[in-house]
């Protein structure tokens, strides 16, 4: 399969801390890669720097071959745990944003039968994502799951060539999580999406995920500990979970999880 | 039973609430009673009688000079230069708010400068004002913009600048421009908070009102009441006073009113 992201070199600083140094990935296209690591490995920081939003101190980021400008776009769509969607609009409007800003970039606002267009397509989106039913609700009335399911038809809409999920599941009941694995499995597939997901929960990373990516420090100075930053220290493949006919039932290597385990049994 | 833990029912709390109000109405009796029965012509805690007496004439009889109810009169010249005054403030905050809140650069330029506006009294502009504006209706209009506005922007700008991140970040992946943001995602928002910061401007706004009418003004409330004064005529600057309480508190009553209308999703949706 084709690269469609690359990071070169990438060296995240604040200040004397550098939180990743010598980052180098390829991400393939149609890839599940679900980042892991101890809390303060900068796996969010990785995250941020794929999305525009952080600037790295330096290396680059090509997509698709060409240079990303340091600013979030189109084409990387993004689910955070909270503060996703808008507050102050109803699902279906929520999920029509992204339609309504490319159409009418001054008032972005439809009308008439492109309004209808981009209703229809939303309202096919959030049936997909099992919101057809909660078309008029405000996000408040909706339960964190739910909420969820809307930042994700919100981004799926616009067709990003990477979604990228940051701990998207971490505040969900244990149940409603599991929804959410069918779901996200099943939209991956279905929309042949390329997924970047960081998480803290080992099992979710490597039920989902096609490729682990583990983020810690390679050195550690007892004496300066911010002086050295992390860096994907184990880059696991999973077997390819495409041509697996049980959505989510993935088996894992068992030295793969085990290795995971205890790396992750220090942080 | 912890005080913290003692709620009150809503018709309780109706009867508590009007408890103290009616207590110092009541104190308010006593003591104007006491005066009268040592000295029938007291001028300074007139009765209940004695206010009506006075008032009739200012709310039903046409003054001689300008063949204008008072009463009326002043009311319709206070509230429209408040309303003006709001009005153009608001505008403002909306415009200035907005702009400032969403764009780092513009916030930077600017920030300093509405601080250091906001932090100058008012009431010190005064004289500028009249001697600028001249004595019209211009410079008291002037006078309530200038002094409400500094604040209400500050409140708006901080207000959408403290929007989170992640909501901005995500409007860009659906591809929003800076000004879809700003009109799509900050003004929505900020709408409700909009509501807040004109409730909380409508008692400084009073106050420069008053003053500019107490000043140089030939008719509003604030004119009256300091004109009357001249003559103790406390029979007609208490119910001016209740008046303008009275339509201090409709103003705030109708304006949360209109936000629980208006912004549904800012107030649990509907639950």
């Amino acid at each position: 399969m084709s690269t469609i992201l690359s990071l070169r070199d990438i060296w995240v600083e604040y200040g004397d801390k550098i939180v990743l140094e010598r980052v180098n990935l390829e991400i393939e296209a149609g890839a599940f890669v679900s980042i892991i690591g101890p809390s303060g490995a900068g796996k969010s920081s990785l995250l941020r720097i794929v999305l525009g939003q952080e600037v790295p101190t330096r290396g680059r980021l090509l997509l698709d071959g060409e240079a990303l400008t340091p600013e979030c776009g189109p084409d990387r769509g993004v689910v955070f745990q909270r503060y996703s969607v808008f507050p102050h609009l109803s699902v279906l409007r929520n999920t029509m944003f992204g339609l309504e800003c490319e159409k009418a970039p001054l008032t972005a606002r439809l009308f008439g039968t492109a309004r209808r267009e981009a209703q229809e397509a939303a309202t096919e989106m959030l049936r997909a994502v099992g919101l057809g039913d909660a078309l008029h609700l405000y996000p408040a009335q909706m339960s964190g799951g739910m909420q969820q399911r809307l930042a994700i038809a919100q981004a799926l809409i616009k067709r990003p060539r990477i979604l990228l999920l940051d701990e998207p599941f971490g505040a969900l009941d244990p149940g409603i999580r599991a929804d959410m694995h069918t779901l996200i499995t099943r939209l991956w597939r279905d929309y042949a999406l390329t997924i970047i997901m960081v998480t803290h929960d080992i099992r979710e990373a490597f039920k989902l995920g096609t490729r682990v990516l583990a983020l810690d420090k390679r050195r550690h100075d007892p004496h300066a500990p911010h002086r050295f930053g992390a860096t994907a220290v184990y880059d696991l493949p999973l077997r390819n979970r495409q041509a697996d006919p049980e959505p989510g039932q993935v088996v894992v290597p068992p030295p793969a999880r085990e290795e995971a385990q205890e790396m992750m049994g220090h942080g | 039973m912890r005080w913290v833990n003692r709620h009150v029912r809503r018709s309780d709390r109706i009867l508590l609430g009007a408890a103290p109000i009616v207590l110092l109405l009541l104190v308010y009796l006593l003591m104007a009673a006491q005066r009268h029965a040592a000295n029938p012509f007291d001028k300074i805690l007139p009765l209940p009688g004695g206010m009506a007496q006075a008032m009739s004439a200012l709310l039903f009889e046409p003054d001689q000079l300008s063949g204008q109810v008072l009463f009326w009169a002043d009311t319709l010249a206070s509230l429209e230069r408040l309303g003006i005054g709001l009005g153009l403030a608001t505008l403002l905050t909306v415009i200035i708010g907005l702009v400032l809140g969403v764009l780092p650069p513009l916030r930077a330029t600017f920030g300093p400068l509405v601080t250091g506006i906001a932090v100058i009294p008012p009431i010190a502009l005064l004289p500028i004002l009249f001697i600028a504006l001249g004595l019209g209706e211009t410079a008291k209009i002037a006078l309530i913009v200038i002094g409400v506005t500094p604040v209400m922007v500050r409140d708006i700008t901080a207000y959408v600048a403290s929007l989170p991140r992640e909501q901005i970040a995500k409007a860009q992946t659906l591809g929003a421009s800076s000004w879809q943001i700003m009109i799509r995602v900050a003004l929505p928002q900020a709408m409700p908070r909009l509501i807040h910061a004109i409730r909380l401007a409508l008692g400084p706004a009073w106050v420069f009102l008053i003053s500019a009418e107490a000043i140089a003004s030939d008719v509003g409330l604030g004119y009256r009441i300091f004109l009357v004064r001249r003559y103790l005529a406390m029979d007609v600057i208490i119910p001016y006073v209740a008046w303008i309480a009275l339509l201090a508190v409709a103003m705030d009553v109708a304006l949360t009113a209109l936000d629980r209308k208006l912004f549904p999703w800012a107030h649990g949706a509907g639950h």
